[in-house]
């Protein structure tokens, strides 16, 4: 073999590249721990066993401040994945229903889901979750005295209290909230609450995010010849199963994988959490950035637990992709 | 919009590029040569804070800390205007310090061992000793910071704020939930509308808010209780000794010169007729102490020209004539009660 051919010239040029890659990222990587140690800054993710010391608003699992930094991270990495997973939810589903009202053949169902998606998707989302949040804080009524609905569902500036499902007793009941006077003060005890930041997210994102999903689902329908429809009639087939059997399961070729990088845009976007005070990761992490001083180590892990999310979510969604696309049978 | 996560902590990241692209930028020594050079002090300040450092509507800035970068650009350039103000929010504070982008911080911030020790940082000498406390309106007929069981507690992250109030929460069994803003508007925004039953940060800090931000502050009462202790005063950097003893020393100048009694208005007359042995060496008169820090003989007389005593600075933008109201308490002078020592210039 020698350097004439082809092959062993590319595979030289293939080494070259990849050993200055590893030699740029050693030398930065170096450099940057060298100048660290030289300004006295102290690095390194030993900090993560330490004492927290500091409490967060909402967690999923149970969560206190005398716990290290790792447990803390973790309490934002699901705060962080609760509001992506139902984000991601409400905004495919609302967003399929606004795509079908844009080819409807209802004018007025057409016009307002134009209107709606020309609306949300230019108004930058920080703006949103903002409006959202004054919305939900500043002209809510107080914790004592909330709005409610049927007396099992409340809603104050304090967040949404909803029945839950609780485990009591070896058998699955629903813990319905009520409202009662402790100590001449309105509360409302018992049920799921969760906080108007997590409310106002899971809203903003959903809701922003519907409307580019909507607009993926108008053009995979259109990009299903008319023919098909043509021909599905001529079968005999009604109009709504025309849609399920006909256009949708084509149209969805066309949508999933820019579909993808809607979700994946929500969950990225779901950092700007700390915006409005959800104790999202990045928000954790700058606290934790604050009193340990660990600059580079949590922005490192932030952007590792952001990577690795949105690479899983594209792997199920190539998945589900592979499953729907179109097969020689 | 769509990138959020690398469109926010811009500054950590440029930070991260600076440390990774090596000491090109001046450090270790090189501050105050970097400072003469480009004729302008590089002032970390805050966002906006009544009293500490806070922008007019025609862009000029006032307060506390901003006298300080003023005092200290005067000391060192002659002119208390050569200073760019730098606002920061507080996560991104200290990396602009470290980096380099700052050369001095005087943004309200605590002196704690974590960030003395460890994180490449000096503090230098302190202009306002606070504790941290509690408002909460007046309407919820709180008599004090024991009985928020069970509230929520709006708070700016990036803080010491946070932890002092998670220990006080600990050790009262008082189950306070903290509600988490990066940013200081959004905190008070959040505060105001009747999110939070309390809010919680340094005491100065309170009364600003509350005398800037509140619609009717008499409907907010400050909760009598501090739960910690916070030594505000500049910051610098690590490895440069010199640009240190500058800021520190300016610092200490402002205070002395309140205790002996040299004022903005008096400072010419007692310059040319002065017979008090500490005036005339304070204005350079008799000893050069300008020298030792590698400046001229009128370093501190500009400063005091430029910015007023201590005492000056403390009644112009925190004193009981300005809206917020303070009291010298533990900032009065140490013979007169306080904390304030400066060490002696000599």
């Amino acid at each position: 073999m020698h350097l004439q051919s082809r092959r062993a010239r590319a595979l030289l040029y293939q080494v070259l590249l990849v050993s200055l890659l590893v030699a740029l990222s050693f030398w930065l990587f170096n450099n940057t721990l060298t100048n660290l140690r030289a300004r006295g800054i102290q690095s390194g993710f030993d900090f993560l066993f330490d004492t927290a010391g500091f409490d967060i608003g909402e967690s999923m699992i149970s969560y206190d401040s005398t716990q290290a930094y790792s447990q803390a991270f973790l309490v934002g990495l699901l705060n962080t994945l609760r509001v992506s997973v139902l984000g991601i939810l409400i905004c495919t589903v609302w967003g399929g229903l606004l795509g079908l009202g844009r080819v409807s053949h209802n004018a007025l169902a057409r016009g307002l889901c134009y209107g709606y998606t020309e609306l949300f998707r230019n108004i930058p989302l920080l703006l949103q979750l903002f409006m959202w949040y004054v919305l939900l804080v500043e002209f809510m009524p107080d914790t004592d005295a909330p709005l409610h609905l049927n007396d099992w569902l409340f809603l104050s500036k304090g967040g949404l209290t909803l029945p839950w499902l609780i485990h009591a007793d070896g058998a699955w009941i629903w813990d319905v909230p009520v409202w009662r006077i402790v100590e001449g003060v309105g509360e409302v005890a018992g049920g799921a609450s969760v906080t108007p930041e997590f409310l106002a997210l899971t809203w903003g994102l959903s809701l922003y995010t519907a409307a580019f999903v909507a607009e993926l689902v108008r053009a995979g329908i259109t990009a299903v010849p008319l023919g098909q429809t043509e021909a599905a009639k001529s079968v005999g087939l009604s109009a709504w199963q025309t849609q399920r059997l006909v256009v949708l399961p084509q149209a969805m070729r066309v949508v999933i994988p820019p579909l993808t990088n809607q979700y994946l845009n929500l969950i990225k976007n779901s950092s700007l959490a700390v915006a409005i005070g959800y104790p999202d990761l990045v928000n954790i992490s700058n606290t934790a950035l604050n009193q340990t001083g660990r600059a580079v180590e949590c922005i490192a892990i932030v952007m590792a637990v952001y990577l690795t999310l949105s690479l899983l979510t594209a792997a199920l969604m190539n998945v589900y992709n592979r499953r729907m696309a179109l097969r020689a049978r | 919009m769509h990138t959020p996560l690398t469109a926010r902590p811009l500054h950590t990241l440029i930070a991260l590029v600076l440390l990774a692209a090596g000491s090109v930028n001046a450090w270790a020594g090189k501050t105050l040569d970097t400072v003469k050079q480009r004729d302008q002090v590089v002032c970390g300040v805050n966002t906006g804070l009544a009293g500490f450092g806070a922008a007019d509507s025609q862009g000029k800035w006032t307060g506390l800390d901003v006298d300080v970068c003023r005092a200290v650009a005067a000391a060192v350039l002659g002119s208390a205007d050569k200073v760019r103000y730098v606002p920061l929010s507080a996560p991104q504070r200290f990396t602009a310090l470290q980096s380099g982008e700052v050369d001095v911080l005087s943004r309200n911030t605590t002196f704690t061992m974590t960030r003395d020790a460890s994180m490449g940082l000096h503090q230098t000498a302190v202009t306002y000793y606070d504790g941290q406390g509690f408002m909460t309106p007046a309407k919820n007929n709180l008599k004090s910071a024991k009985q928020l069981k069970g509230a929520t507690v709006c708070v700016q992250s990036g803080t010491t704020t946070e932890k002092n109030l998670t220990d006080f929460s600990r050790a009262n069994k008082l189950d306070i939930k903290p509600v988490v803003f990066e940013k200081f508007d959004a905190a008070n925004a959040a505060y105001f509308a009747g999110r939070c039953k309390a809010y919680t940060t340094d005491a100065s800090g309170l009364a600003s808010i509350r005398a800037k931000e509140a619609k009717t502050p008499k409907e907010h009462v400050i909760l009598p209780e501090l739960i910690s202790k916070e030594p505000l005063g500049p910051m610098v950097r690590r490895g440069d000794d010199e640009w240190l003893a500058i800021v520190k020393w300016t610092v200490y100048g402002l205070i002395e010169a309140e205790e002996v009694g040299i004022t903005a208005a008096n400072i010419d007359a007692l310059k040319a007729e002065s017979a008090d042995p500490v005036v005339l060496r304070l204005l350079g008169k008799s000893d050069d102490t300008g020298k030792l820090l590698g400046l001229d003989r009128d370093w501190l007389a500009r400063a005091i020209g430029a910015v007023g005593n201590y005492g000056e600075m403390f009644e112009r933008h925190l004193g009981e004539k300005t809206p917020l109201g303070l009291k010298r308490g533990l900032n009065a002078q140490w013979s007169k009660g306080g904390l304030q020592y400066a060490m002696p210039i000599r």
